[in-house]
C-alpha cells in the first residue's frame, strides 16, 4: 500500500549545491575549492576537553535548553565581544549548529501565509524553512553595485503587511558581503517601523576583516524584536560538534525550546562541554585562523585583478563571489566547464538564488597552495575562453 | 607587516616573494625589502630545512647534554656557552633556568661520537662542574612540525 507523500516536502527542490558535487564526487583529483567548512581541525585543547568529558563519563543528556554553565559562557562571550545582553537563563538555547536555530526561530515566530524576507544570494536553508512551516518566502534580489548589502529602501519595497520576519544572514554565505553598523540601523529603523522580526545569522561574526563586527541587536529597539544566531563551526573549526546556539527574547526562545525539546531533545552533551573550553580560552586560535583566512582573501583578490576578473572586495565570511558575466555563459556552464577542463571544483552562484546567477562561489578554507594551484589553472581556463 | 611576514617564512622559508606580497597586501618590492632589513638586522637568521633523517639510511645520534658550569666574573655564561658553541657538530646551545644552566645539543654519526665529545672536550672545561648525557629516541615533532603526519582526508562532501 502506498500512499503519496507530502506534497510540500515532494516540491522542495533538492539544494543546486547537492546536484553539483554529485558530479564532483564521480572524479578523481579534483581539487575543491566548493565547501563552506574550515580547513583547519578543532584546536586541540578543545579537543582535550571533549576526550575528557567522555572519560569523565559525561554521557548524559544535558537540559532541554543545554549545559547552564555553557549557556553562562554564550552570554559573556556576546557581552565581550559583540555588546549583548542575553540573561544566560531565560534568553538562550544551545542548539545543533546554527541551522537548528533557524528552523525554530521561523517556525516559533510564523503563522500560515506570514512573509518570510530573505535577501539572496544566501545560504540556501532559510527559504525551505520558511515553506515547510506555511510561510510565504519573499526573495529579494541583492545588487553587486551594493557588495551585496541590503539596503533600507530594497527591505522597504519587499514590506507587505503580511511581512513577518526579515532573515538576515551576513557576514555572507555565498558573497562573503558584510553589514556595518550604518548599514544595520537604517535596515533596523525599517523593522521596528513595519514591526518586523529580525532572525539574524551571525555564524560568520568572527570572520570580518574590515573594522569590528556589529549585530542588529544591538541596535535599540532591536533585542526585542530579534532571534540572534551564532555558533562554533565557523570561528572554532568544530563543524563536526555540531553545535549552534540563539539568544532571543525569552518570550520567543520558550516557543523555540518547545519545538527544540520534542524533535531534538538537547544538543550532543560531549561537544557543550568542548564548547565551554572554546568561549574561554579559544579567542588566540580565533584570531590565529582569522589571520590566516584574510591572507587567503588577500591572495586570491590580487589574483583574480592579475587575470582581470571582475569581483567586489568581500570582508566577510571565507568566501569570495567573482563575477563571470563577460563570459557569457552561465554560471552552472562555467563551474561545468572549469571542472571538466581542469578538474577544479567551484559552486556556481545560481545555486544560491537568482541574483547569483553570472557569479561563482569560491571558498578559501583551503590552504594557499591549493588555491595557488587553482588560481593557476583559472587563469589557463579562463585565458581560452 | 614585520610580525606577519616573519610568521608566514617561519612556517614556510620557500614561499614565493609574490604570494606573500598578495597574502599581505603589499608589493613584491615592499617584500624584498623588508626581507633584506631583516636579514642586515640579524631578526632572520638563516633559512633551514627540517629533515626527518630516520627515513633516510644515514645513521644520525643526537644527545642532549645539560651542563652545570660557573659563572664567570663580568662574563657570565656567555664566554663559556662561545667555548662550546663553536664546535660544528653542536648544534644548539641554551641557557636555562633550573636546575642546570646550558642545555646543549650534539649531532654525530655514532654514538661513540657523543660519548667523546662529553668526556673529551666537554667535561674537561674548567668552568664546568658536571654533565648529564641523554640520547634522542624518536623525533615525534620538530620545529612545530608532526613528522610522519597522515595527511590522508577523511572528509565527506556536505551541502552548505
Amino acid at each position: 500500500m502506498i500512499h503519496k507523500l507530502s506534497e510540500k516536502v515532494i516540491n522542495i527542490k533538492p539544494s543546486g549545491i547537492r546536484k553539483f558535487f554529485d558530479l564532483v564526487a564521480e572524479k578523481k583529483d579534483v581539487i575543491s575549492l566548493g565547501v563552506g567548512e574550515p580547513d583547519f581541525d578543532t584546536p586541540w585543547h578543545i579537543r582535550e576537553e571533549g576526550i575528557y568529558a567522555f572519560e569523565k563519563g559525561r554521557t548524559f543528556y544535558t537540559s532541554n535548553s543545554g549545559l547552564k554553565d555553557l549557556r553562562i559562557e554564550i552570554t559573556k562571550y556576546l557581552k565581550r565581544r559583540y555588546n549583548l545582553d542575553y540573561d544566560a537563563m531565560s534568553e538562550t538555547l544551545v542548539t545543533v549548529g546554527g541551522s537548528e536555530a533557524i528552523d525554530l526561530a521561523i517556525r516559533a515566530i510564523v503563522n500560515d501565509g506570514d512573509e518570510v524576507i530573505i535577501p539572496e544570494p544566501c545560504y540556501v536553508s532559510y527559504k525551505p524553512c520558511a515553506i515547510l512551516a506555511n510561510a510565504k518566502p519573499v526573495v529579494i534580489d541583492l545588487k553587486v553595485e551594493n557588495e551585496f548589502r541590503l539596503t533600507a529602501d530594497e527591505l522597504l519595497d519587499a514590506t507587505t503587511d503580511k511581512t513577518k520576519i526579515l532573515v538576515l544572514p551576513f557576514p555572507n554565505n555565498p558573497t562573503g558581503a558584510i553589514m556595518e553598523e550604518k548599514d544595520l540601523k537604517e535596515i533596523a529603523k525599517v523593522c521596528i517601523e513595519k514591526d518586523i522580526y529580525v532572525i539574524t545569522d551571525e555564524i560568520y561574526a568572527e570572520l570580518t576583516y574590515k573594522g569590528k563586527h556589529h549585530s542588529i541587536a544591538e541596535i535599540p529597539g532591536m533585542k526585542e524584536r530579534t532571534v540572534y544566531i551564532n555558533g562554533f563551526s565557523k570561528a572554532y573549526a568544530m563543524t563536526g560538534w555540531r553545535l549552534g546556539y540563539a539568544c532571543a527574547p525569552n518570550e520567543i526562545i520558550r516557543q523555540m525550546t518547545k519545538i527544540h525539546q520534542f524533535a531534538i531533545m538537547c544538543a550532543p552533551t560531549i561537544s557543550q562541554y568542548a564548547a565551554i573550553e572554546a568561549l574561554k580560552n579559544g579567542d588566540r586560535d580565533v584570531e590565529m585562523m582569522k589571520e590566516s583566512y584574510n591572507q587567503r582573501r588577500l591572495f586570491l583578490i590580487e589574483s583574480f585583478k592579475e587575470i582581470g576578473l571582475p569581483c567586489f572586495e568581500p570582508f566577510g565570511a571565507f568566501y569570495v563571489f567573482p563575477c563571470i558575466k563577460k563570459y557569457n555563459m552561465t554560471s552552472e556552464e562555467f563551474a561545468m566547464k572549469f571542472l571538466e577542463e581542469e578538474n577544479v571544483a567551484v559552486v556556481p552562484g545560481s545555486a544560491f538564488g537568482d541574483s547569483g546567477e553570472g557569479f561563482l562561489r569560491i571558498s578559501y578554507a583551503y590552504s594557499i597552495e591549493n588555491l595557488k594551484v587553482a588560481f593557476e589553472k583559472l587563469k589557463r581556463f579562463v585565458s581560452k575562453l | 607587516m614585520r610580525e606577519k611576514l616573519l610568521g608566514l617564512i617561519e612556517r614556510n622559508c620557500k614561499i614565493d616573494v609574490s604570494d606573500l606580497a598578495k597574502m599581505l597586501g603589499v608589493t613584491e618590492a615592499n617584500i624584498v625589502e623588508e626581507l633584506e632589513k631583516l636579514e642586515k638586522e640579524g631578526i632572520i637568521c638563516g633559512y633551514l630545512t627540517l629533515i626527518n633523517w630516520e627515513k633516510t639510511s644515514k645513521e644520525k645520534v643526537t644527545g642532549l647534554i645539560e651542563v652545570r658550569v660557573t659563572p664567570q666574573r663580568e662574563n657570565g655564561f656567555d664566554k663559556i656557552a662561545e667555548r662550546i658553541y663553536n664546535y660544528p657538530e653542536v648544534k644548539s646551545v641554551y641557557l636555562i633556568s633550573g636546575a642546570y644552566d646550558l642545555l646543549v645539543t650534539l649531532e654525530e654519526d655514532t654514538l661513540k661520537g657523543i660519548a667523546s665529545f662529553v668526556s673529551e672536550k666537554l667535561s674537561t672545561i674548567d668552568e664546568v662542574i658536571s654533565t648529564a648525557t641523554h640520547f634522542i629516541l624518536k623525533k615525534y615533532k620538530d620545529h612545530g612540525v608532526v613528522f610522519d603526519n597522515n595527511l590522508k582526508t577523511e572528509r565527506e562532501t556536505v551541502t552548505l
